[in-house]
């Protein structure tokens, strides 16, 4: 199939020397450059990030000295906060956005949207995506639906303050929470057109890396990263349309006065109209796309890791079939286990027992894909840049959060667990701390190919360390508080003294939450300050075999100056030697893509 | 503890600023090459790291194993609860034996495969055994937890009604609960928020003869040893009914009835003269009387002793005060519980006053 699909636009942008006159607004705003436009997603992601890591520290802070008075708490919530204290309403405001933000605006948008566009184009050997247009329309939207997000701060009853899963009734009842008014309305518009957005996107992504890879670049030779990418922009596909259903059934109960997910409501002295509707409806369409959600924040970040660790360790990943195959057998379990989110929700126990077995079913995909890892790394020649050091820490993580899956996936544990703090640790680790270790890897592996600079190494350590250590000293404690059955999205914990033997754990973490936030100032700085001041980079500082070390430092419109280059071998030609033990390239422990099979050499079955 | 704790953290700090700084200095040395790539000296350094954090790790997850297990919650005071507390123990044993093996090999790889100049990797691209192996031994293991989950899972949410047991209804609004038990017909009687009214608060249809006996009650009583089948009903928005130390929870959704059963096993009387509560109470009434003393310097109140109660709590966000909807529970014998019960005025004299 690539044969044939390829040939024409080959062709087409063989003469690709010319180039395009660019003003300053094509070429750093309205972009259709995918390099671009990737850097657009990547520096709106961290600018999200910001606000949304800095929300987490706040609620720390009244998680640990509940009730206290804080003069950032006065400085930054203003009226939400009268003498430094902050109010329930605004706690309960700050978990909701925080989540919505590094669950979609950071973790989906920043993750995937950056890296997707950046790599799809230049490892399969493409002039850009499939469409420009579209993706650049993508971007926008992304950006629009940020703007909004970020704008429902500042409405005057507060931003939606229902938990980023917004459950019905509480989210369609401004009576019932004042978040649930116009933030509400603009958390929902703020999705939808986030949804066009990431969908606008993930179509793009499918046709490119189906359509327009190049000479011999056949789906086995694809770099683990395009499989990554490639699988989630389908399960984006697949679920976020489910996801926009929910909201705009949302929005009619809401506004119109329908009852899609509303019944048998008596709030403020008075009984709503609404008759017939279910909540337990919304959280099945939620979670139709909320659990998938979660394969589509971490799959990227495998891909990446998997590819950063492979280069690094200067061998081939591990079982690079078994690692494709995983990932499918992961995207098609993840659309049927949404169920393990509502065990306790009302719905049949049946279900219940269906969704257990399903879900328990994902471990074993995962623990192929840990051990993958692990045994890549096996006598290997590790590299220990800072990319690497964000790979090892991610298997290091995820494997610590996935393994609480297998309790919280158990429905008879779930019972007991549910909705406490065990449940904060499990994601937290597995799909916040690894998604985020996954994206830093990626930034510091492909910084020189962004910006034509390095990133400062040093830095790096020390943002890595600190990091590594302060995550590990918020998430791990935080399972004993949930097993001793403690709620999330309390307020305070003072209202109830049986807690109050939790206290101290919660001090140790938020104390472990403001140095890891703090460190990040450092990445930061590193990030911003590289890109004027950085060393310049070699066109291939890690030596890796993909395609996008193939093209020049500076960026060019269709990134490559000549042809686009033919592929002769998988990606992951490292320390490949023949038969004498001499590396098939001499002296080189490293056989690009784009470099035939050389004499006396053999083409491995991998 | 979490003073010295923070000094920890804070030294911990400290030495990452001194080593930044001395990692500033060599990287100015006339001798360090400055492509930013890791060289054999950032290998052997950042290698020994992951020694060392490696060994953090293992220390930090015994300690919380050493110091935070007993904060698990005490003895399950449900019937079921003990096979929940089983599996559980299963699990966590099983998952810390994974965790503790794939973290050491996954740090120990990285340690000693440490790059160095000259160094060939090993070309390993794939190996069908090994795949086998790794793919075999989770499916085995989680073939047996998840049929020991279902079988559990079973048990415990199919209800059997020849048991006959109590039916009481639990009703949540924003934010508190109240409880509704059947009187003498064991059935409860026909409710809809629209029959709200007054005193009427939980909905009940007047007209509804089996309504007018039922008992409607802001504490719970439970017998212990009797199956209760718990209806849950919500006026307005999401609760959770979540009884931790039943190893219970069930959601309250507006427009429809859940329901969940349980066995109380162990009275409150006894709960509060077991060795881990009379511990644990005196903790936590140590903590309690050393904040008084900082609330007193500051002309506040001083907070009151505990005395440990079973409680029922709001599990699902429900609005502002959702940290605070919570009824007491109180398990006690049979003759107790009749008694207790007896004193509740039913929903005819309530409604006649």
């Amino acid at each position: 199939m690539s044969a044939t699909a390829t040939a024409p636009a080959h062709d087409h942008h063989d003469d690709h020397g010319h180039h395009h006159k660019q003003t300053f607004i094509t070429k750093y705003i309205f972009s259709t450059d995918h390099k671009m436009i990737s850097k657009q997603y990547l520096i709106t992601g961290i600018i999200m990030g910001i606000v949304g890591i800095m929300m987490s520290v706040l609620f720390r802070l009244q998680l640990a000295w509940p009730e206290e008075s804080f003069w950032i708490f006065e400085t930054l919530l203003g009226r939400f906060a009268e003498d430094g204290v902050m109010s329930p309403s605004i706690y309960l405001a700050l978990v909701t956005i925080h989540g919505t933000i590094m669950v979609f605006f950071v973790l989906t948008a920043g993750l995937s949207g950056t890296f997707s566009n950046l790599l799809i184009p230049l490892q399969i050997g493409a002039r850009d995506m499939a469409s420009g247009f579209l993706n650049m329309v993508s971007y926008w939207l992304f950006f629009i639906s940020s703007v909004i997000m970020l704008s429902s701060l500042f409405v005057e009853a507060g931003p939606a303050s229902a938990g980023w899963t917004i459950y019905p009734p509480l989210s369609a009842l401004p009576e019932a929470i004042g978040g649930s008014g116009a933030g509400m309305t603009l958390w929902l518009v703020s999705l939808a057109i986030f949804i066009a957005s990431s969908l606008l996107g993930s179509l793009n992504y499918i046709v490119t890396v189906l359509n327009l890879r190049t000479n011999g670049m056949s789906m086995t030779r694809l770099p683990l990263t395009i499989w990554a990418f490639f699988i989630t922009a389908i399960i984006g596909v697949v679920s976020f349309p489910v996801l926009l259903a929910a909201a705009l059934l949302l929005i009619m109960d809401r506004s119109f006065g329908t009852s899609f997910f509303l019944s048998d409501i008596f709030i403020k002295g008075e009984v709503l109209s609404h008759q017939g509707g279910s909540p337990v409806l919304f959280e099945h369409l939620f979670w139709f796309l909320g659990h998938p959600e979660v394969y589509i924040v971490i799959l990227p970040a495998m891909g990446i890791v998997s590819e950063v660790m492979a280069t690094n360790a200067r061998k081939p990943i591990f079982g690079y079939r078994a690692m494709v195959a995983s990932i499918l057998a992961i995207a098609f379990l993840s659309t049927i286990v949404w169920g393990h989110h509502m065990f306790v929700s009302g719905m049949n126990p049946f279900l219940g027992s269906v969704f257990t077995f399903t879900t328990l079913l994902i471990a074993i995909p995962s623990a192929v894909k840990a051990f993958n890892w692990i045994t890549t790394l096996w006598k290997g020649n590790l590299q220990m840049n800072p990319g690497m050091l964000f790979s090892i820490g991610f298997v290091s993580t995820f494997i610590t959060g996935g393994l609480t899956g297998i309790i919280l996936g158990d429905s008879t544990l779930d019972i007991n667990v549910h909705d406490t703090y065990f449940v904060i640790a499990h994601f937290h680790l597995v799909m916040g701390i690894s998604a985020i270790y996954g994206l830093l890897a990626g930034v510091y592996h492909w910084y020189p190919k962004m910006f034509g600079r390095m990133m400062n190494k040093n830095l790096g350590y020390v943002h890595f360390w600190v990091t590594a250590v302060g995550a590990y000293g918020i998430f791990f404690p935080m399972h004993f508080i949930g097993l001793a059955g403690l709620p999330r999205r309390y307020y305070t914990n003072t209202a109830f003294p049986y807690f109050d033997d939790l206290a101290d754990v919660n001090v140790i973490i938020t104390i472990f939450a403001i140095i890891t936030a703090a460190v990040q100032v450092v990445f930061l700085y590193n990030f911003f300050a590289s890109m004027f001041f950085g060393k310049k980079a070699k066109q291939n500082p890690w030596n890796a075999t993909t395609l996008e070390w193939t093209t020049p430092v500076e960026h060019i419109h269709g990134n490559w100056p000549g042809a686009i280059p033919s592929v002769y071998r998988w990606p992951y030609d490292y320390s490949k030697t023949n038969e004498d033990g001499e590396y098939v390239i001499k002296g080189q422990d490293f056989v690009p893509q784009n470099v035939p099979l050389q004499e006396n050499e053999e083409e491995l079955n991998h | 503890m979490t003073p010295f704790l923070v000094i920890i953290v804070l030294a911990l700090l400290a030495l990452t600023v001194w080593q930044m700084s001395k990692i500033f200095e060599l990287s100015k040395g006339p001798d360090v090459e400055d492509s930013q790539i890791a060289n054999d000296k950032d290998n052997r350094q950042q290698a020994k790291i992951m020694l060392g954090f490696m060994i953090f790790l293992y220390v930090g997850m015994a300690y919380c194993f050493w110091h935070y297990s007993k904060l698990y919650l005490p003895e399950a005071a449900s019937e079921h609860g003990s096979q929940v507390d089983t599996l559980m123990f299963i699990s966590i044993g099983l998952i810390m034996l994974v965790q503790v093996i794939t973290q050491a090999l996954l740090h120990w790889f990285a340690y000693k495969y440490q790059g160095k100049k000259g160094n060939k990797a090993l070309f390993f691209a794939d190996n069908d055994k090994l795949e086998f192996i790794w793919t075999i031994i989770p499916v085995i293991v989680l073939a047996g937890l998840i049929i020991y989950g279902l079988f559990t899972w079973s048990d415990i949410m199919n209800i059997d009604e020849d048991d006959d047991p109590i039916v009481i209804e639990i009703y949540a609004k924003q934010f508190s609960w109240q409880a509704r038990y059947a009187g003498e017909d064991n059935t409860l009687g026909e409710a809809n928020v629209r029959f709200i009214d007054g005193v009427n608060n939980v909905g009940l249809n007047e007209n509804d003869s089996y309504a007018n006996d039922d008992k409607i009650t802001t504490e719970l009583h439970l017998p212990v040893d009797k199956k209760v089948l718990f209806k849950f009903r919500s006026q307005d928005v999401l609760h959770s009914a979540y009884f931790p130390h039943f190893r219970a929870q069930m959601n309250v959704v507006p427009g429809m009835v859940t329901q969940f059963a349980f066995t109380p096993s162990i009275t409150s009387e006894e709960m509060r003269n077991s060795e881990y509560m009379v511990d644990k109470v005196k903790t936590i009434n140590e903590i309690r009387k050393e904040n008084s003393k900082q609330l007193m310097a500051e002309g506040e109140p001083a907070l009151d002793s505990y005395e440990f109660d079973y409680f029922l709590l709001c599990n699902k966000i429900c609005g502002n005060a959702h940290y605070n909807m919570q009824m007491k529970i109180v398990v006690e014998s049979e003759d107790e519980y009749n008694e207790w019960l007896s004193e509740q005025q039913t929903f005819e004299q309530s409604m006649d006053q």
